[in-house]
């Protein structure tokens, strides 16, 4: 894809950011405005259906994503579109991919959207926020924005499973690894282990909750050696953090957006990355980021030359 | 395996329903790397594998007494992985949609929540959370509410519940979609 110089996004912030997900999108706003992209949110968007559209629908769990892409085509041309949450961003990307190779499953959906006289090209390309990270802005960038290089914490990288799967847009579907670096850049120690892309029961924890259970215990046992466990979509977010005791866990562990992590490394504080709206923010993960050396061009920073 | 006192199979709109599934399905060798690789296989009263078997018999009324398509997270693990590259995943949402639009109670149960998921999409552009959450809770009856109660309470105090009341400023903008999708989709369009 022809999209490495961009540097602006048709952003995608999807229902979840606007509500229960709140810290994910300050969080994305500030650490992307940092790194100098510019983020230009889709007028009017619209929910792109979750999990719950295909279940229900098998025309509108592409018509209600494409509906957001034809905005984002006519009102933002030229731009991708960046959606932090894997499931919006899997649902925008399986629209732009199905449609591409099936003509008449296109003309379809051209027809849902004729009723409001949007037409749809197909011509944005669809982009996951950790994408963006990894290979538009790339790890040089962020190590340079990372004034305060979170030296010492261990990380572990969550990649969940629609932000890798069925097409492995950027990504080794099975043994993804484009977060490592980022969390390297930030300065974080990055933890092996095998979970990262292992399922974490998605919409299971609210439809069979006895069935997500042990797929949680199972990812954050596996994350013991780690401060916090850092993950891309807030239906994981969700998943791994609020149903920790019932899952049988011994203690609270932190699992953090990438984008706190990344602006916690470049300087901003707790509340600014809004770290009081995670539910499992272990008191010792606080003492340990304060542990962390403020590094020398945080002293620039200070007295007002950055 | 109970047989469901449904007389499934007899249901023609099922059976049209059903070929689809197969089709999707007809390459299946059987071979059961879908179920090895689906981190929901042990929640469920059949395996993928099994359950695709009996799809491809027409055995529609002990593929819908199990109900183990209910337990998909749609994580893609059997569709990225299965030799033949079939649709696994997009075939179990196929069951799921099946099953709530069969207009039989027992089946339909475990899809209040898409449905109501979907309905606040369709009258609110952008879901609301918390009205989404209180409506299912009205489908899905009190001891569910209960269930939910300490979690709810906790993201209470951490200021992520936002009760929004009345009207929204998205509230009609996908009216338009979801009326040409049922015109198209062939049903009528709600009111
Ligand atoms: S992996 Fe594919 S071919 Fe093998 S049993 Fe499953 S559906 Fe059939
Ligand atoms: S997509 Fe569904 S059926 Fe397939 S492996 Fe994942 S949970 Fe199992």
């Amino acid at each position: 894809m022809n999209t490495a110089t961009a540097t602006r996004y048709a952003y995608y912030p999807g229902c979840s950011l606007t509500g229960t997900a709140s810290e994910y999108d300050a969080s994305v706003r500030l650490v992307l405005e940092r790194l100098g992209v510019e983020l230009a949110e889709i007028p009017g968007w619209t929910c792109c259906g979750a999990s719950a559209a295909p279940a229900v629908s098998a025309l509108l769990a592409l018509a209600l994503p494409a509906r957001n892409l034809a905005l984002a085509e006519r009102d933002l041309p030229g731009c991708d579109v960046l959606a932090p949450c894997s499931a919006c961003y899997l649902n925008l990307l399986t629209a732009r991919q199905e449609a591409r190779r099936d003509h008449r499953l296109h003309a379809r959906v051209q027809e849902a959207l004729e009723g409001e006289h949007l037409p749809w090209a197909n011509a944005a390309p669809v982009r996951h926020l950790l994408d963006v990270l990894a290979n538009d802005i790339g790890p040089a960038r962020i190590a340079a924005a990372a004034q305060r290089p979170l030296a010492g914490l261990v990380l572990a990288p969550y990649y969940g499973c629609q932000t890798l799967r069925p097409y492995a847009a950027f990504d080794d579907p099975e043994h993804p690894t484009s977060m490592d670096a980022v969390l390297r850049a930030a300065g974080a120690e990055v933890l092996e282990w095998d979970k990262g892309a292992r399922c974490c029961g998605a919409s299971l924890s609210t439809t069979r909750r006895q069935a997500a259970l042990p797929r949680i215990a199972e990812i954050l046992r596996a994350a013991a050696g780690a401060d916090a466990v850092v993950t891309v979509c807030p239906m994981c977010q969700m998943n791994l953090e609020a149903f920790q005791r019932q899952a049988g866990l011994p203690g609270p562990v932190a699992v953090l957006y990438l984008s706190q992590v990344l602006g916690l490394a470049m300087g901003l504080d707790p509340g600014q990355v809004q770290l009081g709206r995670n539910l499992a923010v272990p008191p010792g993960f606080l003492a340990r980021l304060r542990e962390v050396p403020p590094a020398p061009g945080e002293v620039v920073q200070a007295t007002g030359t950055g | 395996m109970t047989r469901s006192p449904l007389t499934l199979a007899a249901d023609p709109a099922l059976a049209d329903a059903m070929r689809e599934v197969r089709a999707m399905l007809a390459a299946c060798m059987q071979c059961g790397t879908c179920s090895a690789s689906c981190p929901n296989a042990q929640s469920m009263d059949m395996t993928p594998r099994r359950m695709w078997r009996l799809v491809l018999l027409g055995r529609a009324d002990t593929v819908f007494s199990s109900g183990a398509f209910w337990m998909c997270s749609n994580c893609y693990a059997c569709t990225l992985r299965c030799p033949r590259g079939l649709p696994l995943t997009s075939a179990m949402n196929a069951l799921k949609r099946i099953a709530g639009a069969s207009g039989h109670p027992a089946l339909a149960r475990h899809g209040a929540f898409y449905r109501a998921f979907l309905d606040n999409v369709r009258r609110r552009g952008r879901v609301r959370e918390t009205e989404m959450m209180m409506r299912y809770f009205g489908a899905a009856g009190p001891r569910e509410a209960l269930r939910f109660t300490p979690l709810g309470l906790r993201m209470l105090r951490r200021g992520k519940v936002r009760l929004e009341l009345g009207a929204g400023r998205w509230d009609t903008a996908l009216a338009p979609l979801f009326e040409s999708a049922a015109r198209l989709e062939g049903k009528e369009a709600r009111p």
